[in-house]
């Protein structure tokens, strides 16, 4: 079975709408939406949601305040200073250490565990999807990626599929590498602009960090032609295959208003040409037909 | 007044608004990008840097001469950064959250703490723009850290900009709590919408005033302004979709240096939060 990771450092350069281009093309495919934080892909793929699980984070601190009695071991040893003169716990800021449980002298101090979102296995027009929705201002992004990815693997499996489409998060931080690890291979989506390239190199670093083999995609590459062959100059130094460009096409943004894919929506305008030629250029690549 | 700049989707325009705003303001302001997995707003200010500094976080060293195996540490441990395997006692220290437990609740006083690495604090200025970013260590996961060992150079008074990350967690709590307004950037489309809604909740749970900048304001529908319209936020600035400023950007320039009405809009924009958050540049 093959992970595909559609990366690139940047926000907004198009990761989603080139995702879900690639499973409009690819004869059976599993999508995961590994942007847990801002999951944008069911808004093209208006999944059927057929199972629906909790996503249990970490603890919480709860103080008791009939057990409380004021003493401030807490305070004083959180180091998130989530804890405040009222003995109440602020919960965005309390990390889930645990440590004012341990030390409190009056075990005044619940930890639950803590329901931080949901993940859903769904049907789309394209095949399965495995999605996820962490709550907002929580933690364990990294966790709730790694477990909408296992799950994915274990459905394709399951049905038989031999290709996992993931849409990956902006950034290389926790959420990031969580996306990243054991692919079978990224494409990295970079704009011509000096943040896209600048972003772009940041994300190739991660990919090298952790072994995994990266391909290059200039999207809107009629931006800036100049900064285009800037990123193609940027790979071939860096021994990184290019998979093609697709021009800035205003046909992507009226496709998501009537939340189709590109190539449902317009399959024969400039980009939808570019996007076919694309995927043709991924599947020759040698990660994509070695055999695993 | 310190105004952070967010969006929930990436790619949305927050280091445009935000290097736009820093160089259209009179009088003193300061810039933190606090974008630390992607800092990019240098490559708009072009800083000078006058100071690099690495932001380390403490990790538990173990001295195993003291140590009896008791397994304590490992215990108290919620990230399973610690593990004692027979008399081998294992850190991982990419797991370690920088609690402090393992060292206080050591009872031979085994562990002290050293630093392990999250990345760099650069600092500099540029026509009168303040400027503090930090760049994470790729391959480090931990961002938070970092972002608050940028937002410790926030000054005492006057005017601070913070350009966010992306999304509503960790990362972006830690840049967006205690800033006395939030400057949301958005786009009209079904993306920018769905995305938006998640960062409004977010600000709302940290109970900040906050107000949109609709950018690439003529493309997609007309949702994103119904929503605003609905939620009660204001509109506080349109920017249109121009391949001009699309292209100015792709080089690394700031509009409102290049057409001056921008700049008196950017200026406007000021005014229009002082207003809404009875804060003056110059107060906290």
């Amino acid at each position: 079975m093959k992970e595909l990771v559609i990366l690139s450092g940047k926000g907004g350069t198009g990761k989603t709408s080139l995702t879900a281009a690639f499973a409009t093309l690819a004869t059976g495919c599993l999508l995961c939406d590994a942007d847990v934080d801002a999951a944008d892909l069911h808004l093209l793929m208006q999944p059927d949601i057929r199972k629906r699980t909790d996503f249990q984070g970490g603890g919480v601190a709860v103080i008791d305040p009939q057990r409380c009695t004021e003493c401030g071991t807490c305070i004083e040893m959180c180091r998130w200073a989530a804890i405040g003169p009222d003995f109440i716990v602020d919960e965005i800021g309390c990390e889930g250490c645990g440590v004012c449980v341990d030390f409190c002298p009056e075990q005044a101090i619940d930890f639950p565990v803590k329901t931080c979102g949901q993940w859903f296995i769904s049907d789309t027009r394209f095949g399965p999807m495995v999605h996820a929705r962490l709550g907002i201002a929580e933690e364990n992004s990294g966790k709730l990626v790694a477990l909408v990815r296992q799950q994915a693997r274990q459905l394709a499996e399951e049905r038989g599929l031999d290709l996992i489409l993931t849409d990956g998060p902006p950034g290389v931080g926790c959420p990031v590498i969580a996306s990243v690890g054991g692919a079978t291979s990224v494409v990295i989506v970079a704009e011509p602009t000096i943040s896209g390239i600048h972003d772009m190199a940041r994300a190739i670093e991660l990919c090298r960090h952790f072994n995994v083999p990266v391909m290059v995609c200039i999207n809107k590459s009629d931006l800036n032609l100049d900064n285009s062959a800037t990123i193609e100059r940027m790979a071939r130094e860096g021994g990184l295959p290019v998979v093609g460009r697709v021009p800035f096409d205003q046909a992507f943004t009226r496709a998501m208003v009537q939340g189709k894919t590109l190539l449902e929506y317009d399959g024969t305008g400039p980009a939808g040409v570019h996007l076919r030629q694309v995927w043709e250029s991924i599947l020759n690549i040698s990660a994509m037909r070695a055999e695993k | 007044m310190i105004i952070s700049i967010a969006s929930g989707k990436g790619g949305t325009g927050k280091t445009t608004v935000a290097t736009n705003l820093a160089v259209s303001v009179s009088g003193p302001v300061q810039l933190l990008d606090c974008d630390v997995e992607e800092p990019n707003a240098h490559l708009f200010l072009r800083p000078s840097i006058q100071e690099t500094k690495t932001v380390n976080t403490p990790i538990p060293e173990i001295d195993l001469d003291k140590c009896t195996h008791c397994k304590k540490c490992a215990e108290i441990c919620r990230f399973r950064a610690i593990a004692v395997l027979g008399d081998t006692v294992l850190t991982f220290p990419e797991l370690c959250h920088s609690c402090g437990g393992c060292l206080a609740v050591c009872p031979e006083g085994a562990i002290t703490e050293k630093g392990r690495e999250l990345g760099v604090l650069e600092a500099g200025a540029m026509n009168g723009v303040s400027f503090v970013h930090g760049r994470l260590r790729v391959g480090e996961a931990m961002s938070p850290p970092l972002i608050r060992a940028v937002r410790d150079r926030t000054w005492a008074d006057g005017l601070t900009l913070i350009d966010a990350p992306p999304g509503t967690s960790c990362p972006v709590i830690a840049a967006m709590k205690d800033t006395d307004f939030v400057l949301l950037v958005t786009e009209p489309t079904p993306f920018g919408l769905h995305d938006l809604k998640l960062a409004v909740e977010a600000v709302k749970i940290l109970d900040i005033p906050m107000g949109l900048v609709i950018n690439r304001a003529d493309v997609g529908d007309d949702h994103v302004r119904e929503y605003a319209h609905a939620e009660g936020l204001p509109i506080l600035m349109e920017i249109p979709y121009d391949r001009q400023i699309a292209e100015s950007y792709s080089r690394g320039e700031m509009f409102a240096l290049a057409l001056p009405e921008w700049k008196a809009r950017f200026r406007e924009l000021i005014e229009k939060i002082e207003t809404m958050t009875g804060k003056g540049v110059g107060a906290q």
